[in-house]
């Protein structure tokens, strides 16, 4: 057996080809529309649901959270703002993340999994198709663009979750709660949860690609690779989600600094 | 007309372990070569290699001027187009429908009206005898009838060289019977070079032209069907006809004491059976890249074991000998004195 260390770096230059490869075949024609279209229904459909119900008790949370640090911090005003900009700059992006490595990617990489050990992909390769043109291009982007709407859709119910339990549950005022946002927010905020978002479904879409199609050893072989999917995918996104707000950070001015 | 397919000094390995080495063989144009091997030797990989989905490490593969593991991504799919490959299970979309699998070759790589792609997608389906489950998910369908799919599928682009992945696994004798006189018909019919890879030894000594032995990670003999049949190479004999006493053992390969003891004990080797003629095509023509019975024992002075070739006198050369009305009845009245061509050369 080759040693732990060399097949880690052999699995992660793997990938990177990979990922070089797919990019490298984002331009070529045909493109396949068709396939674009059936994989974003198709992960729309079994990530709609679970995001917005993550992101109901997650902007709660926050909420509360953040509604009883402010109190004891005095700065009970802020505590609108305060609770927005977490979800949209942060929450917002990671139950994002979470549903698209552990509901999208999963089904994805199940999918081109159990055609690997079918061979399909083999017969695709003999027939003259490239698998990486005509199927993991489409799922990449297909997954890009579910994971961007799904931020907004995930931030639109956390916001409105926290609205409700700091307005309702914790007698703070309408007002205070919106304007303190305005205070604070700036649209680079939303801009650099839906950057991130775009990052998150690429990545989850190449991971899950890649180990599907690298599946091997019949049934279990896709389990594995499934489950691996999901906390490769989960590992990468945290990180990249700090590189990502350690740039934004740098980059972008922050309001009243 | 098929094309040759010439193989030299092929080597693969998976990391450090060596799978086979130094394989060098030609699958001549047109004829039906059957790859055997106890299981796990590596065929279902040279198969792979074969068509450019794994890369050797060392070797060439000749198609034409080509040599396919040295050609860049792009090549390699325009030298594809000339192979048709049966995976083991037919390895058919599993979303598409049967008609859709078949046609779906034509819609990606040929410009033909859906018109055009009916016609041949139906002639194919009639081919493999499918015709009336068009709309049949892969699911859906049994074994037998997957791996039909599957080829008729290999077949849309008139493809010059054809590949079996153990067309006879996971079948009942019966249809074993039918789909090698399919591949029979079909190599008749489309003249195409054909290699199947089994482990079937009835298959093996009926169905092909050519035989190859991988045992041990090396191609221990591959030649004229009469050669291998004939052959005293314990590890060839042992192993077309079945047999346990011989160099290979229940793991891969007996260890020198096993192989001491079974010579001390003094076991007899059976005698080798009796050489069967090739399955003829059923309308009983012959193919045309098919030799007469015996033909290579009388040319290279080898005598077949006895009752070979079910009583043709093979020591007979066979210059304008009718014996093709010997198989089943032609259709056809009067082509019952065909003769066989001889392969040049």
């Amino acid at each position: 057996m080759a040693n732990p260390v060399t097949a880690g770096l052999a699995q992660a230059g793997g990938f990177f080809a990979f990922a070089l490869d797919t990019i490298r075949a984002f331009p070529r024609r045909p493109f396949q529309f068709r396939e674009l279209v059936q994989q974003a229904w198709f992960i729309a459909s079994v990530s709609i649901l679970p995001a917005a119900l993550v992101a109901i008790p997650f902007g709660a949370v926050i909420s509360l959270q953040l509604g009883s640090l402010t109190r004891q911090l005095g700065a009970q005003s802020f505590s609108g703002a305060a609770s927005v900009l977490a979800v949209v700059r942060e929450a917002g992006p990671i139950v994002t993340a979470l549903i698209i490595a552990g509901a999208g990617a999963s089904a994805i990489c199940a999918d081109l999994g159990a055609r690997k050990i079918r061979e399909e992909l083999d017969a695709m390769q003999v027939l003259g198709i490239d698998p990486i043109q005509r199927l993991v291009v489409p799922r990449v982007i297909a997954s890009m663009f579910v994971a961007v709407l799904l931020n907004g859709l995930v931030s639109v119910v956390g916001v409105a979750g926290g609205y409700f339990f700091n307005v309702i549950m914790q007698g703070g005022t309408p007002g205070a709660y919106l304007n303190s946002f305005q205070a604070l927010g700036q649209l680079a905020d939303l801009v650099s949860g839906e950057i991130k978002a775009l990052c998150f479904g690429a990545i989850a879409a190449l991971v899950a690609c890649y180990l599907g199609m690298n599946a091997k050893g019949g049934p279990k072989g896709v389990g594995d690779a499934v489950n691996q999917t999901v906390v490769f995918a989960f590992m990468l996104l945290f990180a990249v989600n700090f590189i990502i707000v350690a740039i934004y950070f740098q980059v972008v001015p922050q309001k009243g600094s | 007309m098929g094309v040759e397919v010439t193989v030299e000094g092929l080597t693969k390995s998976f990391g450090r372990q060596l799978i086979w080495g130094d394989v060098s063989l030609t699958l001549p144009a047109g004829e039906i070569s059957v790859l055997l091997g106890p299981s796990g030797t590596g065929k279902s990989v040279f198969l792979k290699t074969l068509v450019g989905l794994l890369k050797p490490e060392a070797g060439s593969i000749w198609i034409r001027d080509k040599d396919l593991p040295k050609l860049s991504e792009h090549d390699l799919y325009e030298v594809r187009k000339l192979f048709g490959v049966l995976f083991q299970d037919g390895a058919l979309f599993g979303s598409m429908t049967l008609y859709d699998n078949i046609a779906f070759p034509l819609r990606e790589h040929t410009k033909k009206s859906e018109r055009e792609v009916r016609d041949i997608v139906m002639e194919k389906m009639e081919m493999v005898g499918l015709l009336g489950a068009e709309k049949k998910l892969p699911g859906e369908i049994s074994g037998g009838m997957r791996k039909r799919a599957g080829l008729a599928r290999a077949l849309v682009l008139d493809p010059e060289i054809i590949l079996f992945d153990e067309p006879d696994s996971g079948l009942d004798p019966v249809r074993t019977a039918y789909l090698n006189q399919l591949i029979v018909d079909l190599n008749q019919q489309v003249e195409a070079t054909f290699l199947i890879v089994t482990h079937d030894i009835n298959t093996a000594r009926t169905l092909p032209d050519n035989i190859g032995l991988l045992y041990h990670r090396h191609l221990a003999m591959f030649g004229p069907r009469e050669m291998l049949l004939c052959s005293e190479e314990p590890v060839v004999r042992q192993f077309l006809n079945a047999q346990r006493v011989g160099p290979i053992g229940m793991a891969e390969e007996k260890d020198a004491d096993e192989l001491a003891a079974e010579a001390e004990s003094g076991q007899e080797i059976p005698p080798l059976p009796p050489v069967p003629v090739q399955l003829p095509p059923s309308n009983g023509l012959p193919r045309r890249t098919q030799r007469p019975p015996g033909e290579w024992c009388r040319q290279n002075g080898v005598t077949p074991p006895p009752g070979s070739f079910e009583g043709v006198d093979w020591t007979v050369p066979d210059e304008g000998t009718v014996y093709s009305s010997r198989y089943a009845q032609p259709v056809d009245g009067d082509q019952d004195t065909v003769t066989l061509r001889r392969r040049e050369g």
